[in-house]
């Protein structure tokens, strides 16, 4: 479970697809004039991360790494296909955007209305592949943190182009200078947001240390440090008074 | 007879600087940008870009007439995968280290906007030869950019050019350093990269005012 909610934030915050890796840049720059055209997109590729990247964890662990088709047989156990993974990767993506976008046609009119003009978009859109391909570079041990990984990936991406396209909206307002219209001022910003959330980077370093070590330096206090030591020398006082009173009734 | 008409020249000139495909057409940004914090692996990252839309924009237009329209970003996907597997592998025999350093960007010039732009918008509806012009033209306005940034960053973050030292030793205080010159550490940190793009685009359209946007 803390394994989970460690990739979960890790995913969304400190390893964020756009802010920390560049990836979906084209389409987070092109789509992020309007607030709900960028929430749209945004879903989209949450719900695209989260079907593609167990998917692609699935042809990873079964056909793809040095020894992964066991199941066929000993004599594969020594074959490596992860050469093969880019284009198999990219294909289970293309074909998945396009049976997605054949079920919400059929089943889903609204949602097709809605997400519909951005599914094809997203076959293209490099934080989907990249989700992909970080996935397998650092070695998800398990399904459902594969899933995870996809759900929260995704989820950083939305965040992030939901922040964006509020602040286009509102710098329509302002007077940027004329060279730095659009494009050039949207990088910029951008790239501060960026440096913000490199902050987020101290958030979950304590993963090597046991939990036990922390609470006890949360529970000592100053003040409780001081309560004791006064209790002790209290407890020193009373013995000391206690002996002294021995020796009195022994030594009269 | 010129092997370059004037129309050719211009496709390769046009996306070095008026129709660069970063800086006016917003496309491929996404794979350029993490990688420029050292130059040597910008110009590798540009080579290989370079090697991949010459060639898989000649095979998508010899192919033109054989792709059904639906299916065409499938067919176009497998294609520059599978010439992106070939850069890969060769990176992997002859620059480990380096592929190393590039990890999962090399596979995510799969997905470079430009590469898919450049085969819808051109090499579906023209020869192979122009094409093949063209494709080179844009990787050559990519790396433009992709090289720009590179020597910037990593002249002003770590002082050096391709790993070698030109500003002076930051810790025996030569050259440079004597006169109190530090390193930007802020050039190193993936951020920099969008704010080094950000003024390149400022220059340019201070200098040609006819690319600047309406509000």
């Amino acid at each position: 479970m803390l394994e989970h909610l460690e990739l979960f934030f890790k995913s969304i915050f400190i390893d964020n697809m756009v802010f920390a890796v560049f990836l979906g840049m084209c389409s987070y720059l092109a789509v992020s004039k309007k607030v709900a055209t960028a929430v749209g997109l945004g879903a989209a590729v949450i719900f695209v991360l989260t079907v593609t990247v167990p998917l692609n964890w699935l042809l990873d662990q079964y056909i793809l790494q040095e020894g992964a088709l066991t199941w066929l047989g000993p004599e594969f156990a020594d074959y490596d296909l992860s050469f093969l993974s880019f284009i198999l990767f990219i294909a289970t993506i293309a074909t998945m955007v396009q049976l997605v976008e054949i079920v919400v046609e059929k089943f889903s009119p609204a949602l097709y209305n809605s997400l519909g003009i951005f599914l094809p978009l997203i076959a293209v859109n490099c934080a989907i592949l990249g989700g992909s391909l970080f996935m397998q570079a650092r070695e998800i041990s398990s399904f459902a943190l594969a899933l995870n990984y996809g759900f929260s990936s995704g989820i950083g991406w939305f965040l992030a182009i939901l922040a964006i396209a509020a602040i286009r909206e509102k710098i329509r307002y302002s007077a940027v200078p004329g060279p730095l219209r659009g494009l050039g001022i949207t990088f910029i910003i951008t790239g501060l947001m960026g440096i913000g959330f490199q902050s987020f980077g101290g958030m979950l370093t304590g993963d090597n240390e046991p939990p036990a070590a922390e609470e006890v330096v949360k529970t000592i206090s100053p003040v409780d440090i001081k309560e004791l030591t006064q209790d002790a020398a209290e407890i020193e006082k009373d013995q000391e008074a206690k002996e002294t009173n021995k020796d009195l009734v022994l030594n009269p | 007879m010129a092997l370059l008409s004037k129309k050719d020249t211009n496709l390769i000139l046009d996306p070095l600087a008026d129709n660069n495909p970063i800086t006016i057409q917003v496309l491929g940004i996404c794979s350029a940008l993490a990688i420029t914090a050292e130059l040597k692996a910008s110009v590798v990252m540009s080579i290989s870009v370079l090697f991949v839309m010459g060639i898989g924009n000649v095979v998508i237009s010899l192919l033109r007439n054989l792709i059904p329209s639906k299916i065409r970003i499938i067919v176009q996907l497998i294609v520059i995968a599978a010439l992106v597997i070939i850069v890969d592998q060769v990176l992997k025999a002859f620059a480990y280290e380096l592929s190393k350093t590039l990890s999962v960007f090399v596979g995510l010039i799969i997905t470079n906007c430009i590469i898919m732009g450049r085969f819808e918008a051109f090499a579906l509806g023209n020869g192979p030869w122009r094409s093949f012009l063209d494709g080179i033209g844009n990787a050559f306005g990519y790396a433009v950019i992709l090289i720009m940034v590179g020597f910037l960053r990593e002249l002003l973050g770590s002082g050096t050019l391709f790993g070698v030292p030109v500003l002076g030793d930051p810790i025996a205080k030569t050259g440079l350093y004597a006169f109190g010159y530090e390193n930007n550490g802020f050039m190193i940190i993936p951020p920099a990269a969008l704010i080094v793009v950000g003024v390149l685009i400022w220059i340019q359209r201070a200098q040609n005012k006819s690319l600047i946007e309406e509000a």
